[in-house]
């Protein structure tokens, strides 16, 4: 039985991410090893290399690639009204909170190709908040950034959008929100306007705006507890006094240095608010 | 602390996938384990990916075992039975400790056995047990793989009991395994021995 030496292929990973940092940089140094592992190891296969050092250098020397490199390292997985329970709690236990602003400001981090930002702002319509909302949808990956903004899906998810959006307290039709064509789903100009999709990384950037709702879901997964807690510290420092964060229905903030910083709002579907004091 | 099998092997994790017909089998072996295992037993089993999941409600007054359902970056500890929640895969991570991850679906499913399985080979190396219980899917048989490459120690339950043999058999023809055993010997494999004598320190992760 031939294996390599144990460590080697965390050597090579290492060398790889490191590779990847000085030449692009993005950062995935603090990512969480065992999916980093999974999804390098699929990106592998895709483009045909035997070992991580292979693909270190055909990153390295062949800078086209890297855009396909980024998708695998970021797989986006979404779907609109994802954990419809989440989305009612939104709607039962903070909008009427969030309707004693005058203006909303709602950061969705780490939104992929932008099916929970969209998803937010079909419920700020229906719950008559969207006209004086601004929704910033950030994510590292341009190329998810601009199907994102592009608001168009596959008709194939709709009926799994409908049912989830229905669960989620709807008070309107999701169709009311897109355009069916071509085996397309194209979502509304008019939410779109509220929606603005921009460049940030939860690893490097720092805060940009203050907001009063976070929702960043199923992101802290894929991070190491440093990272965890970098991210959970620029919610906090993101959000307003007694501001809202939602996070994935698995992810707690239990192993997080930024705990303290936030009660349990409504703890079965992982929404918090800031503490006074925080 | 580990645990000790026939034959003196010390392992540090057991790994279980399961599918069809996998809560009946879970219902004979988990029982049978003791509150002091000296592992840790992480546990993918198939379900529908929209609902929550029941399964620590429904074992953990069952069990004299600690039964949770997995949240991620969990510690993984031993003497806990971990079921990996729905709709996420659950990996393990230096510490060691839980990762959960939202990747796509393997074999259809997500938990996926294969993904649990791979991953665990990689952070126990050859301290590491992994069983393939009922199940209609080829999920898993390449996990079991990644476990026998690793060193680790196999196990699938004997075809002819399952209720869906086509995960067994999946993960036969991938290559030879260290025990076909019915459910209730495989619970013996864990009964029949003590834990580990202490001489064994915990070892950590390999990632």
């Amino acid at each position: 039985m031939i294996r390599p030496a144990p460590g080697d292929s965390e050597i090579e990973l290492r060398l790889l991410i490191d590779a990847i940092y000085l030449k692009y940089h993005y950062d995935f140094r603090e990512y969480a090893a065992a999916s980093l592992k999974r999804r390098v190891k699929s990106a592998m296969l895709k483009f045909n290399c035997a070992t991580l050092s292979q693909l270190q250098d055909r990153v390295l020397h062949d800078p086209a690639i890297f855009p396909a490199l980024l998708d695998v390292l970021t797989v986006p997985v979404s779907e609109m009204f994802r954990d419809p329970g989440y989305f009612r709690s939104l709607r039962e236990t903070v909008v009427p909170l969030l309707r004693t602003y005058p203006s909303l400001k709602v950061w969705v981090a780490g939104c992929s190709t932008g099916e929970e930002a969209w998803s937010i702002a079909i419920l700020l319509r229906e719950e008559g908040l969207l006209s004086r909302a601004l929704i910033y949808a950030t994510d590292i990956n341009p190329q998810v950034l601009q199907k994102a903004e592009a608001g168009v899906y596959e008709a194939d998810r709709i009926a799994g959008f409908t049912e989830n959006h229905r669960r989620s307290g709807a008070r309107s039709s999701l169709s009311d929100y897109y355009q069916a064509a071509y085996g397309l789903a194209v979502f509304d100009k008019a939410l779109r306007r509220h929606l603005v999709f921009s460049d940030h990384s939860l690893a490097t950037d720092s805060v940009f705006a203050e907001v009063q709702l976070v929702s960043c879901r199923n992101v802290l997964i894929y991070f190491n507890r440093a990272l965890q807690d970098r991210a959970v510290g620029l919610f906090r420092d993101a959000l307003c006094r007694k501001g809202f964060l939602g996070i994935g229905a698995k992810e707690s903030l239990r192993f997080s240095a930024c705990a303290d910083a936030f009660t349990a709002l409504v703890p079965d579907d992982r929404i918090f608010q800031k503490r006074d004091a925080a | 602390m580990s645990l000790v099998l026939p034959r003196g092997r010390e392992i540090d994790a057991v790994v279980i996938g399961t599918s069809a017909g996998g809560v009946e089998a879970l219902m004979l072996l988990l029982p049978q384990l003791p509150a002091g295992l000296g592992a840790p037993v992480l546990i993918v089993l198939h379900l529908p990916r929209e609902r929550p999941s029941l399964l620590a409600r429904i074992f953990a007054p069952r069990c004299a075992i600690r039964v949770v359902e997995a949240e991620d970056k969990q510690p993984v500890e031993p003497g806990t039975v971990y079921f990996a929640p729905p709709d996420y895969h659950m990996l393990i991570d230096a510490g060691p400790q839980i990762a959960l991850a939202s990747d796509e679906l393997v074999h259809h499913s997500r938990p996926s056995i294969d993904a649990l399985f791979e991953s665990a080979a990689d952070a126990y190396g050859a301290r590491l047990l992994g069983v393939i219980l009922t199940g209609a899917s080829a999920d898993g048989a390449e996990g079991l793989d990644a476990i026998r490459r690793a060193g680790g120690l196999t196990v699938v339950q004997q075809p002819e009991e399952a209720y869906a043999a086509l995960m067994i058999e999946s993960a036969l023809a991938r290559g030879p395994v260290d025990f076909v055993l019915p459910l209730q010997e495989i619970a013996a494999l864990f009964t029949a021995v003590e834990d580990g004598p202490g001489a064994a320190a915990p070892r950590p992760a390999r990632t």
